[in-house]
């Protein structure tokens, strides 16, 4: 029998046997997915040095994040689920809370237009072109924020887009808990 | 009481559909005429009891019964009839039972019109359309039952997501539907095809009409869906790459390759085994679009039933189904001979090339939606692709396709001859190249892309229609001559004109609207104005208002150019207290040679509002090109060979011995 025929069923088996451990790790019993542990968690952050998007002059740096607790945000503009979390980020920049944004792959006219149109709640952005940041700091997928302390340690990690649900119960205690 | 009727309707079609899927087969294989005579009644009953059900769930969120736990969950006295209808729909279960229904439509129509089929491939294919319905009423009855009472009833209910709420998405799902539902037809026939061991040009002449139908709704169907994120998601883009929209995009691609490779089953007896795989594999990614989005496999912005028990039945479903269909290939495939034998440049290799390019492009997609998910799966972690990607792979892939489906409709079935074909397309290969250089030189020479896109766009559209014209004889025969072919010229050869022309336009809107979009953000007070692209826009002011189920703010600007008022453009800000949430809607002047798009923001503390002002050049270009496509695939639809259905050879099948006993009605 010619392999032609037997490739489809082959590479159907695969992807169905995929999908059922997806399933079975994400079924009751099984690891919730918004709650992996970020190996960063409770160190000290990563070294990093992030240049500001091309027409700002912020830029984002290891020492920028010291000193008082803060939300770091890795947001692109090509990315719904950014969009989706964007008013409650603004709503907590609003509350006085310190945000900084990683902006990752983006090019920085977009990246200029996404913040023109939906706001900028960020007190200093920077831009990792490269994508080579985000994975010194573990990044998953896109939106994903981090807590960090004052004293510069990075203390809780939210995988995807920060829902009213997520922002009430987790993300807004966290804040207040590490800015006393 | 009427939510039970539609529950025990439900209950009665799966055991309609029980019949369906047994008694046909076992009497296709045993030659016996009154088990496969049951197939008819069958579908019937199938198609009544879901009809009824349906209408038992329409019924209670028209009157808004609260007592049923979906409308509690998904509507509101208050909100307007078209959206109690369309809420039907805009759930998961009500959903589901629409994408079962659309089933039981089709196969009502191939037992009602499939007369002139074999009798046991009729039987055989209503018997494989049958198991796959089976499957579905068993996901609704043990899954997601929409006539769940809730117990109290809420006095009121909690409304539908605001951003639903829009007539272009009322109407997306049935169509998405229609085509996702439809290709349940091609694979019911390939199955059927593989158990008799057979696929001949007469089969391919059955599939097409049904691929074709599923493939203009879908189109459609994709199309509203985009038209609505561009409009009502208040950010000016149409596409985003974005999971849920991949998943009924692959079906679709899938579905374009299978529509072209059908014609060379049916024109020459070639790539049936192919095709055969096509039909099943497209249909695989139709129910894979419903796993995807029903499951939470993806999390995306509008997946709105995020359950894994449900994902747990729907991938049983795709093992037992697709699975069994590939296992069927496996063993049965390698007998169908192929006939025709062709050379490279032909007909039949530009459609191979077609094939190449759609199916490649159809991985590239699925590769790039689900990559994230294996790699999470072999605990690789999370990763995400987003449009940077799908820019980079699918775009390129997809280029030959332009250039060469002009070529390959003028080329000769067996083997063509390039040259000649060219010469044919001087004048389109002059226009394009005229286009190129006139756009290079307007934009100083830097957007080769954009000059290139427009380039291809005139290729596309103005080949189309030389095809055309030089079937058609004009200017070089008689107005009379020529008449006569334009009547006389098949529907499919001016489906596949305007198919190819829509892609065109298609792609000049895509071009225009991503190279010279002008967008404009400030604060405005009354009074101000700002200027875009050549207009004048003047805010007017804001001001609140009251809608059935809203509050909104309403902002007025005028488009001038010069002096003379262009239009005046009333975007809103909605706020919807039963659901708290929010929705812009934009305001759209198109011209159709371009959009001024304008959004109303935030007001700030001095008083000054922030406003969006897009100027989107072509951008109605990207829905017409699509609804144009659709249309070629509806021409095409009526042609007279496939009214006429079967050709003489099979009629005279020596299976009619077997003939279907009449079904009393």
């Amino acid at each position: 029998m010619r392999l032609s025929f037997i490739l489809p069923i082959g590479i159907f088996a695969i992807l169905a046997a995929l999908f059922g451990i997806y399933l079975y790790q994400i079924g009751p019993g099984g690891k919730d997915i918004k709650q992996i542990p970020s190996v960063l968690i409770d160190k000290e952050l990563p070294e990093f040095e992030l240049p500001p998007i091309e027409g700002r002059g912020d830029g984002l740096n290891t020492s920028d994040l010291k000193g008082r607790a803060a939300l770091v945000n890795v947001f692109a503009s090509w990315c719904p689920p950014c969009r989706t979390e964007h008013p409650g980020l603004m709503q907590l920049a609003k509350e006085g809370f310190a945000l900084y944004g990683i902006n990752y792959k983006d090019k920085p006219k977009d990246a200029m237009g996404f913040l023109a149109r939906l706001g900028d709640p960020f007190k200093r952005i920077g831009a990792d072109a490269n994508g080579r940041a985000a994975i010194e700091w573990g990044v998953y997928g896109y939106p994903e924020s981090f807590i960090i302390d004052r004293t510069g340690r990075i203390r809780y990690k939210h995988i995807g887009p920060i829902m009213p649900r997520d922002l009430e119960m987790t993300i807004r205690p966290l804040l207040e808990k590490f800015s006393k | 009481m009427i939510a039970e009727i539609g529950h025990f309707a439900i209950t009665l079609a799966l055991i309609m559909a029980l019949v369906q899927g047994i008694a046909p087969l076992v009497g296709a294989a045993r030659d016996n005429a009154a088990w496969m005579g049951l197939a008819k009644p069958a579908a019937r009953g199938q198609f009544l009891f879901t009809a009824l059900a349906f209408a038992c769930l329409t019924q209670a969120f028209v009157t808004s019964d609260f007592s049923v736990a979906i409308v509690a969950a998904n509507s509101h006295t208050l909100k307007p009839m078209l959206y109690k209808v369309s809420g039907v729909w805009g759930n998961h279960e009500g959903s589901m039972l629409m994408w079962v229904l659309i089933l039981t439509i089709f196969g009502l129509m191939v037992a009602e019109f499939g007369r002139n089929l074999p009798p046991s491939l009729h039987a055989r294919v209503l018997g494989v359309h049958g198991l796959i319905a089976v499957g579905f009423f068993a996901f609704i009855l043990f899954t997601s039952n929409p006539f769940e009472r809730l117990d109290p009833a809420l006095l009121q209910g909690q409304g539908l997501n605001p951003l639903l709420q829009d007539p272009g998405l009322a109407f997306h799902p049935p169509f998405l539907y229609l085509g996702y539902v439809g290709f349940s037809m091609a694979f019911s026939f390939a199955v059927a095809a593989l158990i008799e061991g057979r696929v001949d040009p007469a089969w391919a002449r059955w599939v097409r009409p049904w691929t074709l139908a599923a493939w203009c709704a879908l189109t459609v169907g994709i199309a509203l869906g985009s038209w609505w994120a561009y409009y009502e998601l208040g950010w000016g883009g149409w596409w985003f790459w974005d999971p849920v929209e991949n998943a009924s995009f692959m079906p679709w691609l899938a579905g374009t390759a299978l529509l072209h490779s059908s014609i060379v089953v049916e024109k020459r007896d070639a790539l049936k085994s192919w095709t055969v795989l096509l039909a099943i594999l497209t249909f695989a990614l139709s129910i894979l679009g419903t796993f995807l989005v029903r499951s939470g496999v993806l999390t995306s912005v509008h997946a709105f039933a995020t359950d894994p028990s449900r994902g747990v039945f729907i991938l049983g479903l795709l093992v037992v189904i697709v699975g069994g269909a590939l296992t069927l290939y496996m063993i049965r495939a390698p007998q169908l001979k192929g006939g025709g034998l062709f050379s490279p440049i032909s007909r039949e290799g530009a459609l191979v090339l077609n094939n190449l390019v759609l199916a490649t492009a159809t991985a590239v997609v699925f590769l790039g939606t689900l990559y994230p998910l294996a790699l999470d799966a072999v605990g690789g972690g999370k990763v995400s692709v987003g449009a940077p990607f799908f820019a980079s792979t699918f775009v390129p892939i997809m280029s030959p396709i332009l250039i060469a489906c002009v070529i390959g409709p003028t080329l000769g079935w067996k083997r063509g001859d390039l040259g000649t074909a060219l010469k044919r397309l001087r004048l389109a290969l002059l226009v394009a190249v005229v286009v190129l250089l006139a756009v290079w030189y307007m934009a100083a020479g830097n957007q080769v892309l954009s000059a290139l896109g427009l380039g291809v766009a005139a290729w596309l559209i103005v080949g189309a229609f030389i095809d055309l014209a030089g079937r058609l004889g004009v200017f070089r025969v008689s107005l009379v001559e020529s008449w006569r072919r334009t009547v006389n010229l098949p529907r499919s050869a001016w489906g596949t004109a305007f198919a190819h022309a829509g892609l065109g336009i298609f792609v000049a809107g895509v071009t225009a609207s991503s190279s010279w979009q002008t967008e404009s953000v400030q604060l405005m007070r009354a009074g101000d104005s700002v200027p875009l692209a050549g207009y004048t826009v003047t805010f007017e002011g804001a001001k609140d208002l009251k809608g059935p189920n809203y509050n909104a703010v309403r902002g007025g600007f005028t488009v001038r150019r010069g002096d003379r008022v262009i239009a005046r453009l009333k975007p809103e800000k909605r706020f919807y207290p039963a659901e708290q949430s929010q929705t812009t809607e934009a305001a759209i002047h198109t011209t159709w040679m371009a959009d001024i798009y304008t959004v109303l923001g935030d007001r700030d503390e001095s008083g000054a509002w922030t406003t969006r002002f897009y100027h989107n050049p072509l951008v109605p270009w990207i829905w017409a090109g699509v609804m144009v496509m659709a249309l070629g695939g509806g021409i095409s639809l009526t042609d007279r060979r496939l009214r006429i259905g079967a050709p003489r050879r099979a009629r005279d099948n020596p299976s009619r011995a077997a003939s279907p006993v009449p079904t009393g009605s």
